[in-house]
């Protein structure tokens, strides 16, 4: 895929939302290009989670306008951003606990199916779509527990298939709240890696306040702070900026995780 | 297999049923027991608690009784009319109700259905406090008679099954799959595109209908069509049949309805009469206490846990 500096896949322009007089996020110009991982960081309360909110119509803007696309999506409703391709995660895991993991995938295919409005035929003609519900299991290591209920899974687990079942709508844009919050060493890395393999062909925007993994898989990095954009770039050019190393990490901090 | 087996058993329990049990009676039984397996499909399925429920089941009631008593048409033409009346209810009702959540959906539910009793307190076509009396049963197709009451039982269990079916039907169908989802998860399942209020909009208006298909079959049984059947105690009363029972399960509600509806039919008689509210009351708050997944998800936990 050719890659130019004009090729955004999603853009913001001016985007501003307050909440009775606080200003959550402040006159934002987000430029995401195809391709990238690009993670948006900062401190907590700097508004990261309402950027993701606003974009995926969450939440309402209070002022600006989001492309997708070179498509002007401010006014469309959340379920018809999602038909448009962008794809959402949220910073709990967003599983369907008591549904089987099976079922938890194929409730993403079906959609594409044109059938789930159907009340009067019978949940079998679902069937058919399990083998692509195990072929994307098994993408996210999860096949063998095809069959368990979800409430029963670890919480990686359960991380790896909200993951499947995003992939399971082939997003062109997959936006991830803080994928690795809450979990232990050997469950970031693994999905640290699952994120670098699905990132093939499509582009991802993240909130992580992981900066190894950050740094692992980051191709470029936006640190808000307030609301506002602090500063933009690669990962190298923005740990090394005075501003955030003050503003967000502190010092120390930055050269730890560094090394980590 | 085995389930198959349990489904033969109890159909053929129903069958013989009125041989041994009065037929008033059990037909009662299947039609509040097919307002609960409607208000549960909401509330079970779709995680909508209605708390106006009450009034899909008097509207049929009225709708069918009126025809009845003034149109001459036949009893299922009456029946469908007012099921089809509850529907439509149910569809503008429920477009507003379901832009609200949790306790503010049950107060919009609740408000609406206020609304509508105190239309139906006042309109002529209702008779008031008096309520529609005297309804002919009439002749089904216009050839069964349905004066007997054992043959009336057989109607209405032939109805009762068709609704449940249509129940079974709706939860386990594609569009079942996206309610449940919806009920696990709802702001996942609008991040994976679906217009979840078209889908709790939908889930209402075949409650609604079903709900008024139990009311409008009450009605020939009872040969009545009242206020109590519209009043916010029957809605109350029909959340408390599907909590009994187990919400959530498909035969719980039939559990319910019955468990419910025998203690009215028994106390009312003897000379606790006067306490059955209390003892109603008393029933909810020790199954909302402690055993929150009613008779029959207690007694599923039980297999499980034992066999």
């Amino acid at each position: 895929m050719s890659k130019t500096e004009a090729d955004f896949i999603l853009s913001t322009q001016h985007l501003s939302k307050g909440f009775k007089g606080f200003t959550a996020v402040d006159d934002v110009n987000l430029n995401v290009s195809r391709g990238d991982i690009h993670a948006l960081i900062g401190p907590n309360g700097a508004g990261k989670t309402t950027v993701f909110n606003l974009l995926t119509k969450f939440l309402p803007p209070s002022s600006g306008k989001i492309l997708f696309n070179n498509q002007d999506i401010t006014s469309l409703d959340p379920a018809a951003i999602a038909r448009l391709g962008v794809i959402r995660s949220f910073q709990i895991s967003a599983v369907f606990p008591n549904l089987s993991v099976l079922e938890n995938v194929r409730v993403a295919l079906q959609r594409k199916e044109k059938n789930s409005l159907h009340f009067w035929t019978s949940e079998r003609v679902l069937n058919k779509l399990n083998d692509k519900a195990i072929e994307l299991l098994a993408s996210v290591g999860l096949e063998s527990f095809a069959y368990s209920k979800t409430t029963d899974l670890s919480y990686g687990r359960k991380r790896a298939l909200e993951i499947a079942t995003t992939l399971a709508l082939e997003p062109e844009l997959m936006l991830l709240d803080e994928p690795t919050q809450g979990m232990g060493h050997e469950d970031i890395d693994l999905v640290a890696d699952l994120i670098k393999k699905v990132s093939q062909n499509r582009t991802i925007l993240m909130v992580e306040h992981n900066l190894h993994v950050v740094s692992k898989l980051a191709d470029k990095i936006t640190v808000l702070q307030r609301g506002a954009i602090l500063t933009e770039g690669d990962y190298a050019t923005v740990s090394a900026n005075p501003q955030v190393r003050e503003a967000y990490m502190g010092t120390e901090t930055v050269d730890q995780e560094v090394s980590a | 297999m085995r389930s198959r087996l349990a489904i033969l058993v109890l159909l053929g329990l129903a069958l013989a049923a009125p041989l041994v049990i009065y037929p008033v009676f059990l037909a009662k039984v299947l039609c509040f027991a097919l307002f609960a397996c409607a208000f549960n499909l909401l509330l079970g399925f779709a995680g909508l608690l209605s708390f106006g429920h009450a009034v899909f089941l008097g509207t049929g009631g009225y709708i069918t009784g009126w025809l009845m008593i003034n149109s001459g048409l036949t009893p299922e033409i009456a029946i469908i009319a007012g099921t089809v009346a509850g529907g439509l209810l149910g569809a503008v009702f429920g477009k507003l109700a379901v832009k609200r959540e949790g306790i503010y959906f049950a107060m919009v539910t609740l408000a609406l259905a206020q609304l509508v009793f105190f239309l139906y307190l006042q309109a002529p076509f209702t008779g008031g406090e008096d309520g529609l009396q005297g309804v002919p049963r009439g002749k089904a197709f216009g050839l069964i008679d349905l004066a007997d009451n054992q043959t009336m039982y057989y109607f209405v269990l032939a109805i009762f099954l068709a609704g449940f079916w249509l129940i079974h039907r709706t939860v386990h169908s594609p569009f079942g799959q996206i309610m449940k989802a919806i009920r696990e998860n709802e702001s996942r399942a609008t991040s994976l595109g679906y217009d979840v209020n078209q889908y709790k909009w939908i889930a209402f208006i075949i409650s609604a209908a079903l709900s008024a298909l139990a009311g409008s079959t009450k009605t020939l049984v009872f040969e009545l069509a009242s206020l109590t059947d519209v009043h916010w105690h029957m809605s109350g009363e029909v959340i408390l049949m599907t909590l009994v029972g187990g919400v959530g399960t498909i035969i719980g509600p039939l559990v319910g309805a019955g468990v419910v509806v025998s203690m009215q039919n028994y106390l009312s008689g003897g000379e606790l009469g006067n306490y059955l509210h209390i003892i109603m009351g008393a029933v909810f708050v020790v199954c909302v206490l402690s055993f929150r997944s009613g008779i029959v998800g207690q007694f599923n936990k039980f297999r499980r846990n034992n066999f």
